[in-house]
């Protein structure tokens, strides 16, 4: 896996840590990724990394649970699952 | 599962492109603010009326020679059924307008009085119908009141209508009566009643289990006004090849609004049960897929029916055939009895909490809005009325 710091520091939306790590925990315990959770770059792609749509809807659950929020169903997009930064900026605005 | 991009509101057909879309959503947020009030006091929905007058909404279908939109039956069954998901009452009143108001271009010729209330409609007024009446039972295909002649080109009308929908807050009600003294109680006319030539006495209160805000009091109704307010079409007409399909495929988009809500609460239940035990698909989740099948085939009946009915419009052959009055009162008849059980369904997924009165996953409204779906021309005259029609043709449109 290529991980680039260059682009993860000019990445524009700063999400809060505890939310980047209750993805991450999320994501280690039910995205099923080919490599550790807690290892990924915040902007990798997690479908390369082994993402089903079928293991995203878990993913949403725990976020949801842990930082009690609910995704609007105009969030449930592919796209918004694709990396631990869209999911983390996206259960900021659901909150 | 997460799929590719979908539309924002699961459940129904929004169009990326749809030029309605944004002003919808402004009244379907008034709507939803006052629905439980407007149910419980059984109050018109006034926010919701004055939201869809300023936002075109009334004026949509208002064709572009008369300086309208020119709303396509599907583009209006689109609005009816997210307006159906926040206030069923909201829903029914542009439904009712609009079997209505299109009735005036499409029926009502050049007479002044007509065209005049055609620019009304254009600017926003709200129609409302007067077609039942007290002892003829719910036929509104037959009338015991006349147009009386006055003098110099002026008209009389008076009818004890049982039920005239959202009557105080309407700008016009277009009344049915006999042409004239002497015709037969099925040669009816359309006539234009304007609020300051027409006096309204309360009969009957409506007081009902649901769509209580479409305030469908009795009224005794007297009208005085110019013969030019008279359409064109006998009503026999306008009733095949308008008013009939129209109120039938956006009466069943307002219900098809009332089951998407109820399933959206159901899926906010199931997802809560969902979180917590992540990983464990909960029992809910089977029945709310059932539930899904059941709302895209009636998603699928209404705006088909709609999307026919562009398609034929203007072809009064297609509109006046038995297989088409057949297929009208099909939708009607399956989308009413679909809808109570849909909202039914999604009662059992919710549990206690779509059993609560109020609350933010209650079904109670739902439920009791979409009991109004069978009764209001009831299922069963309609299934009458096909018996005889039946018999002469087998064709599927």
């Amino acid at each position: 896996m290529h991980q680039d710091p260059t682009s993860a520091a000019t990445a524009v939306a700063l999400v809060a840590p505890t939310t980047e790590l209750a993805v991450r925990r999320a994501l280690a315990d039910h995205g099923r990724l080919v490599v550790d959770a807690m290892d990924v770059a915040s902007i990798a792609d997690l479908y390369a990394l082994g993402l089903t749509s079928h293991a995203t809807v878990n993913v949403m659950l725990a976020v949801e649970n842990e930082l009690d929020v609910e995704f609007p169903d105009a969030a449930l997009h592919r796209s918004t699952f694709a990396t631990i930064e869209s999911i983390a900026t996206a259960a900021e605005t659901a909150a | 599962m997460i799929t590719e991009e979908r539309p924002a509101s699961a459940g129904t057909t929004v169009s990326a492109v749809d030029r309605f879309a944004e002003r919808t959503a402004l009244v379907v947020d008034i709507a939803a603010r006052y629905a439980d009030e407007v149910d419980r006091d059984a109050r018109p929905p006034r926010e919701a009326i004055a939201a869809m007058k300023e936002h075109g909404l009334l004026a949509a279908a208002v064709p572009v020679e008369h300086g309208g939109e020119g709303a396509t039956l599907a583009e209006l069954s689109v609005i009816a059924t997210e307006l159906g998901r926040a206030c069923a009452a909201t829903a029914m009143v542009f439904a009712m307008h609009h079997g209505q108001a299109m009735a005036l271009w499409r029926h009502g010729g050049v007479a002044l009085g007509v065209t005049a209330m055609i620019e009304a409609v254009r600017d926003g007024a709200l129609v409302a119908s007067s077609t039942t009446e007290r002892g003829i039972g719910g036929d509104a295909r037959r009338s015991t009141c006349a147009i009386e002649p006055d003098q110099a080109g002026r008209i009389r009308l008076r009818k004890d209508a049982p039920v005239i929908s959202y009557a105080t807050e309407a700008d016009a009600i277009l009344v049915t009566a006999r042409r004239d003294l002497d015709a037969p109680a099925s040669d009816q006319r359309l006539v234009i009643a304007l609020p300051a030539e027409t006096t309204l006495t309360q009969t009957s209160t409506w007081d009902t289990l649901g769509l209580r805000g479409t305030c469908s009091n009795g009224w005794l109704l007297d009208t005085e006004t110019h013969e030019d307010r008279v359409l064109r079409d006998d009503y026999a007409t306008i009733s095949a090849r308008t008013v009939l399909p129209v109120s039938h495929v956006l009466w069943a988009s307002v219900w098809l609004g009332i089951a998407a809500d109820a399933a959206d609460r159901a899926r906010r239940a199931v997802r809560k049960q969902a979180r917590a035990a992540v990983g464990q698909t909960p029992p809910g989740a089977l029945r709310l897929a059932e539930l899904l099948v059941d709302l895209q085939t009636m998603a699928d009946a209404v705006r088909h029916a709609a999307a026919r009915f562009d398609q034929v419009a203007d072809d009064p052959e297609v509109l006046e055939s038995t297989a088409y009055a057949l297929a009208a009162n099909a939708l009607k008849i399956g989308s009413s009895e679909r809808v109570t059980d849909l909202v039914t369904q999604a009662l059992r997924i919710v549990g206690i909490a779509g059993f609560a009165a109020t609350g933010e996953l209650s079904i109670a409204r739902h439920l009791r809005d979409a009991h109004g779906a069978a009764v209001m021309v009831s299922n069963d005259r309609l299934l009458q009325n096909d018996a005889a029609l039946a018999l002469m043709t087998g064709a599927i449109l």
